[in-house]
């Protein structure tokens, strides 16, 4: 079958799933994160698809990608500093062990 | 309420000025020393307190004394007429127009009367009170709680509106709870002071629904218009008064009789005569003023006051009136020649005159001769005051002296206590009747009244005044004769360090002594009477007979029984064994009181209510906080703190809103 | 058959393979070895898109960066040698029951779409890029640059300051 749109818009959001999956069932919270990368690159994915089969003219799916890998960069070293500090002070990265925000 | 519109009233009246500001002080004065003592009075004035209450009430008595002698010899009669003069009123709520509850203080004369009476005998009870209550460490709450009294009955009498006598009603009864709870550590006086108020408040209700009974009718508050408009033939308000009833008594009637329950509860007759005896737990200066003289007789101050009503237009009120008072006093004397406790025995006897009173008013007609029973009750009004205070005054000294109220532990006291003696002994004549006292000057008019009227009450009268003379002489004789006084224990040394009574105590006693002999002298019917002419009363030598002979049998009977020491008591009792062990007892009211309260009241009604209360009421509120408890609880377990919860409900929103938007799209 | 469209189907056969060994594998080092395996499969992806430059951004920040840094924390944070811990058994049903069903419901939604307006696909230069990024008249993207820059520059210092040692703790 001939690859068009629809077919990589169906690898995408098998991909967001899978990641949205992912995070919804992983404890350990470095797995959760990787699961949060899978459901920015299916993100990606979709953008990049539309840019190159819709707008082929213009820039703007190309730039969102670029901004949102460079964001999600800065978004895992932030995140994982934390882990690390949470491992440091609870000694435990299980997710199901972060309650204290608890009522 | 301003100080023009009292400036006006005052102006208005036909006498002189000076008399309206001298009557509004007569209750003032007792008001501001029971502000002064009550707020001040255990700083400052704790030693004192009592001088400061008497300088008030002599100011009292002397501004009465000025009042009643400008009201009665100079300014009152207009044609030959005592006239009722509103001296001050002041227009206080309204609640429609003409039905309005003014503050006015009116004079006429049985009002000045009760003036000259309760300001009196107030500043006996206040001199007697600085050799009794000597020592007391609560001694100026004491005599502020007396200047609220005297504030309160001169409020009382004084009043011109039936709703401010409803006001004063409540204070009258206020301070006769205070002061007889007034040694509030003895569970049996707060007990006492408990029921005292408590029966009296269950009769106010009648007295409030009577008054909304008759200002409905009447439409208006005020005693003059209440009266005009109700006595009147010819007016509307009379008219529809009777017009409307219920169970076939007109409305008349049942406001009348309402009103006279109010006044048959703080008067102590039948059935809501239970408090008086008990109320003899307060001090005995207390029972003196208020027991004795001045609050009992309020009820018969209230049938008096509105008596033309009664008189004119519901006889049969009236007769209520009548019969309840005779059947209290023929009660109460019967009881009295069992009790031992002086102090009851007094109380009864009290109980008793009050019922004279009050079956006086009941046999009187309106106006002219029909009128003597009006007068004759008012006339035994003031001159029981001057004997009753007296009696309990003297008791109080005997008590004073012997510690005790029980007559077992009291007999020979004539040599200890010679001047209580001899007061105590012209009271004791004077309340039997015997000439020339002033006792006998107002029974003989009560009895001719009735004679004239009703036979058998004058019959129940007649052999009442026996009885009384009887129970009198029996608690005289076993004070003062009986036997040699043994004090056990033979504190002698201290008692005879104290004697008899300190001068403060002496001094009432014999000014009441004097008085109790020449008041009879006095020619009531020129100053009192139903409508205010005056009555010209003969003496009837027949008519003075019976009661005198009566009396002499009754004393004669207690000399051969009390005496001397002698088992003629015992042998009588044991003979009249059911009607005696029934008087002991008090007929058993008490108990059928409590009976009904606590079987009936408080297990039907009580008891139900609590339940409803604790389970059904309570049980609302707390599922409604159990209600918002457990929600709270089930609405907390979703903050649980895990981050993946969240994601999965917001994964579950944003579904549902997809779900929403795209195919139940608006 | 193109051989573009096997060569797509390979390349998404991969990337799906890859992202379901990720997040369910049991063993922490696996999981983070199959998502760079994902993440190559993306950029070779962005490759047969021919936009080469993103594919190449791709491999050098997310390949090179995100994974080794995410490895790093591994090291720092994970008992080497023990698996993870399983979740639980309801967990898994109803997140997969969701998510199934969220698949569903969007992949109908994008079925149902029909997208028009294709327009022919201009070349994608690094020129232009470099151009656009730097324009600021109508279209240019200046702006998310320097907000971009700024972000960086605020999670470079975040980083380092949520993950120092304070010193007081030591004393």
């Amino acid at each position: 079958m001939q690859v068009g749109l629809t077919q990589i818009l169906f690898l995408s959001t098998a991909l967001f799933f899978i990641g949205v999956y992912g995070f919804l069932t992983r404890r350990n919270m470095i797995t959760m994160l990787m699961a949060v990368e899978l459901m920015l690159n299916a993100v990606n994915i979709n953008f990049i698809a539309f840019n190159k089969y819709l707008w082929g003219g213009k820039l703007d799916g190309v730039f969102f990608t670029i901004f949102i890998i460079a964001i999600a960069a800065a978004e895992a070293a932030v995140a994982i500093a934390i882990v690390i500090n949470i491992y440091r002070n609870f000694g435990s990265i299980d997710a199901e062990d972060a309650d204290s925000l608890k009522l | 309420m301003t100080l023009l519109q009292i400036n006006e009233s005052l102006k208005a009246l036909p006498v002189g000025e000076g008399l309206g500001g001298a009557v509004a002080l007569i209750p003032l004065l007792p008001l501001a020393s029971f502000l002064l003592l009550g707020l001040f009075g255990k700083k400052y004035f704790a030693k004192s307190g009592g001088i400061i209450g008497t300088l008030s009430l002599t100011g009292s008595a002397g501004l009465s004394l000025w009042t009643a002698f400008n009201y009665f010899f100079v300014s009152g009669k207009v044609a030959g007429v005592y006239q009722k003069l509103e001296v001050l009123k002041i227009q206080w709520l309204e609640f429609a127009p003409g039905v309005s509850i003014d503050i006015g203080l009116l004079l006429d004369p049985i009002s000045v009367m009760m003036l000259v009476v309760v300001t009196f005998i107030s500043l006996m009870v206040h001199v007697y009170s600085l050799g009794y209550m000597k020592g007391e460490d609560r001694f100026s709450i004491y005599y502020s709680f007396l200047s609220l009294f005297t504030f309160s009955m001169l409020g009382l009498v004084l009043s011109s509106n039936i709703f401010q006598i409803y006001i004063f009603w409540e204070l009258v009864g206020v301070s006769s709870f205070l002061l007889i709870g007034y040694y509030f550590d003895k569970p049996s006086a707060v007990a006492a002071s408990k029921k005292a108020f408590i029966v009296t408040r269950f009769a106010d209700l009648g007295f409030l629904i009577g008054i909304l009974v008759l200002a409905f009718h009447a439409e208006t508050l005020d005693f003059g218009t209440l009266i005009q408009r109700l006595t009147d033939a010819s007016s509307p308000q009379l008219h529809s008064a009777i017009a409307n009833g219920l169970f076939g008594i007109s409305a008349l009637t049942w406001g009348l009789l309402l009103v006279f329950i109010g006044g048959a509860g703080k008067s102590a007759m039948m059935p809501f005569h239970i408090w008086l005896p008990d109320a003899m737990e307060g001090p005995t200066p207390v029972s003196a003023l208020i027991h004795a003289a001045t609050m009992v007789v309020a009820g018969v101050y209230l049938v008096a006051r509105l008596f033309p009503v009664f008189a004119l237009s519901c006889p049969g009120a009236l007769e209520v009136v009548m019969y309840v008072g005779a059947a209290s006093a023929l009660f109460a004397a019967v009881i009295a020649c069992t009790q031992t406790d002086i102090k009851r025995v007094l109380a009864y006897s009290t109980m008793s005159q009050i019922g004279y009173m009050m079956f006086a008013l009941g046999v009187s007609g309106y106006g002219g001769e029909n009128g003597l029973g009006f007068t004759a009750s008012m006339f035994h009004l003031f001159t029981h005051a001057m004997f009753k205070a007296l009696l309990f005054l003297g008791a109080g000294a005997v008590i004073h002296y012997v510690h005790s109220n029980e007559m077992g532990d009291m007999g020979g006291l004539r040599k200890k206590m010679p001047v209580t003696h001899l007061t105590f002994l012209i009271a004791c004549l004077a309340i039997a009747g015997v000439p020339p006292l002033s006792g006998f000057f107002s029974k003989e008019e009560i009895l001719t009244a009735a004679f004239h009227s009703n036979k058998l009450v004058y019959g129940i009268a007649l052999f009442t005044a026996g009885l009384t003379a009887f129970y009198m002489f029996r608690l005289y004789f076993s004070i003062f004769w009986k036997r040699e006084y043994s004090n056990h224990g033979g504190h002698e040394e201290e008692h005879g360090a104290h004697g008899e009574a300190p001068f403060t105590m002496k001094l009432p006693l014999m000014i009441l002594g004097v008085l109790a002999i020449v008041t009879g002298f006095v020619p009531f019917g020129e100053f009192v009477s139903s409508d205010g002419e005056v009555l010209h009363s003969e003496f009837h030598l027949t008519m003075a007979i019976a009661p005198v002979v009566f009396g002499l049998v009754g004393i004669f009977v207690a000399l051969m029984m009390y005496k001397s020491e002698s088992n003629l008591p015992a042998r009588v009792s044991v003979a009249m064994r059911g009607l005696y062990t029934g008087a002991l007892h008090k007929f058993y009211v008490d108990e059928v009181y409590l009976f009904v309260t606590k079987k009936i009241v408080f297990n039907l009604i009580g008891r139900p209510s609590a339940w409803i209360d604790k389970n059904v009421v309570n049980g609302l509120v707390d599922a409604g906080g159990m209600f918002a408890q457990d929600g709270s609880e089930e609405l907390s377990a979703w903050q649980s703190g895990k981050v993946q919860g969240y994601a999965i409900w917001f994964l579950v929103g944003v579904i549902a809103l997809v779900v929403g938007f795209v195919f139940f799209a608006p | 058959m193109a051989v573009s469209n096997i060569i797509f189907y390979l390349l998404s056969a991969l990337i799906i393979a890859c992202g379901i060994m990720s997040v369910t594998s049991r063993q922490i080092f696996r999981s983070a070895i199959y998502l760079l395996f994902c993440m190559m499969g993306v950029a070779g992806l962005y490759f047969w898109m021919q936009y080469e430059f993103i594919a190449a951004v791709q491999i050098v920040v997310y390949v090179g960066g995100i994974v080794v840094l995410i490895i790093f924390s591994i090291f720092l944070t994970h008992r080497v040698g023990s698996d993870l811990a399983e979740p639980e058994y309801k967990r898994t049903l109803f997140a997969g029951l969701a998510s199934l069903f969220a698949f569903l419901l969007f992949w109908s939604v994008i079925k149902r779409n029909e997208f028009f307006g294709e327009q022919p696909s201009g070349e994608l230069s690094v020129r232009r890029i470099g151009e656009e990024m730097l324009n600021y008249k109508q279209g240019g993207f200046v702006l998310p640059f320097e907000v971009v820059s700024i972000l960086l520059l605020a999670a470079m210092i975040g980083c380092i300051v949520i993950a120092m040692r304070a010193q007081t703790e030591k004393n």
